[in-house]
């Protein structure tokens, strides 16, 4: 558990609106991440979680509200420029570039720390050479850290679904994040590959990797997170560490409708 | 003279050409699902801009040879049509970006128009010759004629799409341009800026243009400010042939393109008993458009995909 005395604030949002059209799809949402914990986002389908991660990534545009990141500004910041400053994500829906190799989609994920341009891809100065050769050898060892290395030649569309999900995640880490936003990793996995993703993440963490998870296996959740929230209807119904939220008459509610008494 | 072998090889030629212009075509397609048919208009700029930029040269009296003018001149064109392909994008293309896609095809055909008329304006609607400055000695070549600007212009297109397929294949920005043609809003989450890859993009297919522009030029000794139209029509239909988006299917498509055009045409009198001649060679190319598009919509490389729902 995070020791409330010596934590640092990582990321903090408040008063997060996002419309579609006549539908709220978050309303007022507020939650601050501290560095190093596990920080879980849970509530029923449709109650906002991926919108939330959108929004926190830069792919939607929120209506209103703050939100800063290591004391940054990225309100209304375009993706590139949020993965720039630290945050980095995998979908719920696998979306890798199916036609790349393994190796070439984490390779994607060293754009941002690299500065090679037009003019190093044209006329492919020393320079060039020695940073691609680089981004190379950064990106197989991070297959070998989720554990893919020697599927890095295949094609993303040819690997297994739990080495897809692997995949994202080495692609996301290759941005060099301080925020890691993982929505849904243990999605359609097995009992072994969700224990395996759980161990990967308690590294990932143990690294200095903030990690943000939108997860419905409760059970994971309740072992791995130290704080959770809860979204419902757009809303933020309980913030807190595991025990307390899963015993929260709102969040029992929110899950299996009101209690006639 | 062997006249099959000769249009084959004029086939080749112009083939090449019609190859770089495709890649062009086919390179945007790819990133942006979006047929800049300002494109043609590009290649015309190229060559117009060359020419004046050679007469200038010229001018100076320092008596420079003929390639050194021809290379020079190119190398004052490239980056103007470079200049102006980045600014179609920004100003054209970029707004309309989340647009039907109908709009943007409408804005390409509009700046299509402008740039034509200000070439107009510019050079005056007359052609205008090429200066004859490059060596074009004839060898014999199994009874065919295969003269040294034909190698040269063979030979150079062959470099620069191999070295634009190493690009897309093996650099940062290669594989950015790959990302944002799979999944741009999955390439801007990593990362990726997509804005500067589709600037790059216009901006290297320009450059492309601007070459192909003088090759059509001293290929056939004259330029003018309309050629753009039907060059840049050509090289669509390769690129709708080779299978619009691929790279690969643009070279195979605009080589395929010269040749059926060149050696169709050297037919074409004897086979209609002289009704029409050789200068109704255009029908070909269009034929293949109407044909790929009837039985093969993907074209000869292009994948097979389903209609996204």
């Amino acid at each position: 558990m995070a020791n409330q005395a010596n934590t640092e604030l990582l990321l903090e949002i408040s008063g997060i609106h996002k419309r579609f059209g006549g539908l709220c799809a978050l309303n007022d949402v507020a939650l601050s991440i501290n560095k190093g914990e596990i920080y879980g986002l849970i509530g029923p389908n449709g109650a906002g979680k991926t919108t939330l991660f959108n929004v926190l990534t830069g792919l939607y545009q929120p209506d209103e509200g703050k939100f800063t990141f290591k004391g940054i500004d990225l309100f209304r910041q375009k993706p590139n420029v949020v993965v720039d400053s630290g945050i980095a994500r995998t979908f719920q829906n696998i979306r890798l570039f199916h036609n790349m190799t393994a190796l070439e989609n984490v390779m994607v994920g060293r754009h941002v720390r690299t500065k090679a341009g037009v003019i190093g891809a044209v006329f492919r100065n020393p320079g060039t050479r020695v940073e691609e050769a680089a981004i190379k050898a950064r990106s197989l060892e991070l297959l070998d850290y989720v554990g893919i290395r020697k599927h890095a030649e295949e094609h993303a569309k040819n690997l297994s679904y739990g080495d897809q999900r692997r995949l994202e995640i080495a692609r996301a880490l290759a941005t060099d994040p301080q925020l890691l936003a993982l929505d849904e990793p243990a999605a359609g996995m097995n009992g072994k590959e969700t224990d395996d993703l759980k161990r990967l993440m308690e590294k990932i963490r143990a690294d200095g990797v903030t990690i943000l998870l939108i997860e419905h296996d409760v059970k994971l959740m309740m072992g791995l997170c130290d704080r959770i929230a809860v979204l419902d209807y757009g809303k933020k119904i309980a913030e807190g560490v595991p025990e307390v939220v899963k015993n929260d008459p709102r969040v029992i509610e929110a899950y299996l409708g009101a209690t006639p008494d | 003279m062997d006249i099959f072998i000769q249009q084959l090889i004029n086939g080749l030629v112009v083939g090449s050409i019609y190859a770089l212009i495709a890649l062009g075509y086919t390179m945007v397609y790819g990133i942006l699902q979006l047929i800049n048919f300002a494109h043609g208009e590009i290649v015309m700029m190229g060559a117009m801009i060359t020419i004046s930029a050679i007469s200038v040269l010229s001018a100076t009296g320092i008596g420079l040879p003929g390639p050194v003018l021809v290379v020079g001149g190119l190398l004052i064109a490239m980056p103007i049509t470079m200049l102006i392909g980045f600014i179609i994008e920004r100003i054209a293309y970029r707004p309309l970006r989340n647009a039907p896609r109908l709009a943007p095809l409408i804005t390409a055909i509009g700046i299509s128009i402008v740039l034509q008329q200000v070439a107009v304006l510019v050079w005056k609607n007359n052609p205008r010759s090429f200066p004859d400055l490059l060596p074009h000695e004839g060898h014999n070549f199994f009874g065919a004629v295969i003269t040294d600007l034909q190698i040269v212009i063979v030979a150079l297109a062959l470099l620069i799409m191999v070295g634009l397929l190493v690009m897309v294949e093996k650099t940062k920005l290669g594989r950015a341009m790959r990302a944002v043609s799979m999944n741009q809003a999955v390439a801007g989450l990593m990362g990726v800026n997509i804005n500067y890859v589709i600037s790059m993009t216009f901006v290297i297919g320009s450059g492309l243009g601007a070459i192909a522009g003088v090759m059509v030029g001293a290929n056939y000794g004259l330029a003018y400010p309309t050629m753009g139209f039907m060059i840049g029509l050509k090289a669509f239909t390769a690129a709708v042939l080779g299978g619009i988006g691929n790279l690969g299917g643009a070279v195979a498509g605009g080589i395929l393109l010269g040749i059926i055009e060149s050696v169709g045409a050297g037919y074409l009198g004897p086979l209609t008993g002289g009704v029409l001649g050789s200068h109704y060679q255009d029908i070909f190319a269009f034929m293949v458009l109407i044909l790929v598009l009837v039985f093969r919509p993907s074209g000869l490389l292009g994948e097979r995909v389903a209609e996204r729902a």
